[in-house]
């Protein structure tokens, strides 16, 4: 029992950046652009965040008691924010205003921003001068990762919906808003409109430009702190280079997973959480024998995403088709 | 008339479509693009290192060719060969993106067709001997990076599953099965490492470590060139990119050119796995083809689908990774500092495509158009 719980406490944090990566996409997806760049826009978010955190922490002189609590929280947040919305303003100015090809822009983007997250994350740990490779913010993540303070008294209740760090709460209510603005204003009926086919929502006088550029740089930045969340609350406030992975990937299959809903994106993210989580938990369960059998539990996930993939493309559902011209550029001289 | 017409704002630039651009003019725009991210490599680097210009350019050229004027060409070869790969893999992508099937699982089919490779070297290559050893390895290489190509073009003719995706998702099984591999079979030797296997080695022509690999990748791109420009299949292909109904209406059938294309595909990944395993490495490891499978996507698509233009691209771009991480070395910098490097490149490059295919007109310039 005590490992179920520990089991399903600890699925959950590593279910949050892939929730916020694939709710940015979902939303930028609904404009019609399949941002693949949404991987290194996750890195860039983190490393944002880890600098703003980290020049806070030297200027307070490293003393945790000169830290304000809501600065710590803010700065990095804003930063990571602000990293990733000049990461989705790179993309947009590409494929919206210069029409170019979504899936090269993307791919780009993704190369250019892990090597970006790389790279200050590598410099950083120079100037810091440990020896070990990578930077580690406990302060900042301590601010990061309060619990509510009735947690612990709840036994296993409160270790698996209570434990966690405001981001996880926050990004399941992200998810839900995400949502209710697209299936329920006409903010999100316009969106979707843009979307499914620009040339008709730019005849009905929706500025299709406009809703393009904001739902990709919403979207970047809601991936943004999914990569933050990584850092600060999954990772305990170290930043090691590469140490993401390929989440960002997983987020942008869950897009599909989710059949672009936010609201399946949570239960789906939540079960990624856990398939990711099964190869550290495998053996506590079952005896594998061989050493390298535990190896084949890591391809859980992506096996079950090409199933996911298969079956949605099976079953042909209307309601379940991803928007119409997502991956076409609009040009309006041309219909 | 006229005074209904001023009293629409008319907004200040206006895009229009472009008639078909000379090739040389478009040529010209994309060299400039290439000259502008030059130079804001410079500019950064410059500002990171505190070193002239001059200088920076300088290290990222020894950096990428040696000494060649004093006969050293370790560092050309090294260049070459890495240039050889990427465009292999970029070789393999094209009739894929020609049919508009966005194959990004490059990597991942490359992977498995070095590590059928490997176990062909490690599980039969001190049995049988060398010569018949390579043609094994070789038919290994291609069937196994064949289908793992195949899979999702299957499943995309029949049930059009979305193929960016799902070969996406290829890849890091690819990379799983290499990892399970790699663990399996080193067991025991305290390290997750497999040894450079002496066996199944490609031979080493003229002294050169890398002449192979070269030769290979040059004839590969030939082939690929003839293949898609003119052989009956390679039109299907561009039919099939162009119009799925015009295909069916001329009577191709779809879905075989779209299975048949990603074989192809596939196959030439899986050479590109082999040459890496057997003709580099004479090892592998999940990072064998390290990213370069993404690489090669951009490569492709900035190369116009012309393998000619495709390894001008994969020189420079092997040219920036090589002469960026140099720089970084001489300067402390973070190796990652390559990457940033060529992306902006890369990105110059997507971007100055607008400028070919529209153009930018200016408020009043539009009262000559209407004059005309």
């Amino acid at each position: 029992m005590n490992i179920f719980v520990a089991f399903i406490s600890s699925a959950i944090p590593l279910g949050v950046p892939l929730l916020y990566g694939s709710t940015g996409e979902i939303v930028t997806e609904k404009s019609g652009h399949l941002n693949l760049g949404i991987p290194g826009i996750m890195y860039v978010g983190a490393i944002s965040g880890v600098i703003g955190a980290f020049l806070y922490e030297m200027s307070c002189g490293n003393a945790k008691e000169n830290m304000v609590p809501a600065l710590a929280i803010l700065i990095p947040l804003l930063c990571a924010i602000a990293g990733s919305v000049l990461m989705g303003l790179i993309y947009s100015f590409l494929t919206v205003t210069l029409r170019a090809n979504q899936n090269v822009t993307g791919l780009a983007l993704t190369t250019f921003g892990i090597g970006i997250g790389n790279f200050f994350g590598g410099s950083l740990v120079k100037l810091v001068d440990s020896d070990m490779p990578n930077i580690i913010l406990t302060k900042t993540s301590n601010f990061f990762c309060a619990q509510l303070p009735f947690a612990d008294d709840c036994g296993w209740f409160g270790q698996i919906f209570l434990s966690h760090d405001f981001l996880t709460y926050a990004s399941i209510v992200i998810a839900l808003v995400v949502s209710f603005v697209l299936n329920r204003t006409r903010v999100g009926l316009n969106l979707r409109a843009v979307g499914e086919n620009p040339a008709t929502a730019d005849a009905a006088g929706i500025n299709v430009t406009r809703y393009k550029y904001l739902a990709t740089c919403i979207g970047s930045a809601i991936a943004g702190l999914g990569g933050l969340q990584y850092v600060m609350a999954y990772a305990n406030g170290v930043w090691s280079n590469n140490a993401f992975g390929d989440r960002g990937w997983m987020a942008i299959a869950l897009v599909i997973f989710a059949l672009w809903k936010p609201t399946m994106a949570i239960l789906g993210s939540f079960l990624f959480g856990a398939l990711c989580n099964v190869y550290n938990y495998i053996h506590h369960f079952f005896y594998l024998g061989h050493d390298a059998n535990r190896e084949l539990f890591n391809l859980l996930p992506y096996v079950v995403t090409i199933l996911v993939l298969i079956i949605t493309s099976m079953r042909k559902k209307r309601e379940h088709q991803p928007p119409q011209s997502l991956g076409l550029s609009y040009f309006r001289e041309e219909r | 008339m006229a005074n209904m017409a001023k009293k629409t704002r008319e907004p200040l630039l206006h895009i229009a479509k472009r008639d078909d651009m000379p090739g040389w003019k478009a040529w010209l725009i994309r060299l400039a693009a290439i000259g502008l991210g030059f130079l804001l490599i410079g500019v950064l680097s410059s500002l990171l290192t505190g070193a002239s210009f001059g200088k920076v350019y300088n290290i990222m050229f020894t950096g990428v060719f040696g000494r060649l004027l004093k006969g050293n060409t370790i560092l050309l070869w090294r260049f070459l060969q890495r240039a050889a790969i990427l465009l292999c893999l970029a070789l393999a992508v094209t009739p894929a993106f020609k049919m508009r099937f966005w194959n990004c699982g490059a990597e991942g089919q490359a992977l498995i067709g070095g590590l059928a490779a490997m176990i062909c070297m490690i599980e039969i290559g001190d049995k049988v001997p060398h010569g018949v050893l390579l043609l094994i390895i070789l038919a290994c290489s291609l069937l196994a990076g064949a289908v793992w190509g195949m899979i999702p073009a299957l499943f995309h003719a029949k049930y059009k599953t979305n193929e960016t995706l799902f070969t996406l998702m290829m890849n890091y099984v690819a990379t799983q099965i290499v990892a399970y591999y790699v663990v399996l079979t080193s067991a025991g030797s305290g390290s997750n490492i497999i040894k450079p296997v002496p066996y199944g080695n490609l031979p080493i022509l003229f002294g050169e470590e890398y002449f192979l690999n070269v030769l290979l990748v040059t004839v590969l791109m030939v082939a690929v060139y003839i293949y898609l420009k003119y052989s009956k299949q390679g039109y299907e292909i561009t039919v099939v990119g162009e119009s799925q109904n015009t295909a069916r209406y001329v009577g191709i059938n779809v879905k075989n050119v779209i299975i048949r294309t990603m074989l192809i595909s596939g196959a030439i990944c899986g050479v590109a796995g082999m040459l890496m395993v057997a003709g580099t490495d004479h090892s592998i490891n999940t990072n064998t083809m390290g990213g370069q499978g993404f690489t090669a996507i951009m490569i492709s698509w900035m190369g116009q689908f012309n393998p000619f233009i495709m390894a001008g691209m994969a020189g420079l771009v092997t040219f920036l990774k090589t002469g960026a991480a140099k720089v970084a070395d001489t300067f402390f910098l973070n190796s990652s500092y390559s990457d940033i490097v060529s992306g902006v490149v890369i990105l110059f490059l997507v971007g100055c495509e607008f400028f070919i295919r529209y153009t930018v007109k200016f408020r009043h310039s539009k009262k000559g158009g209407e004059a005309r």
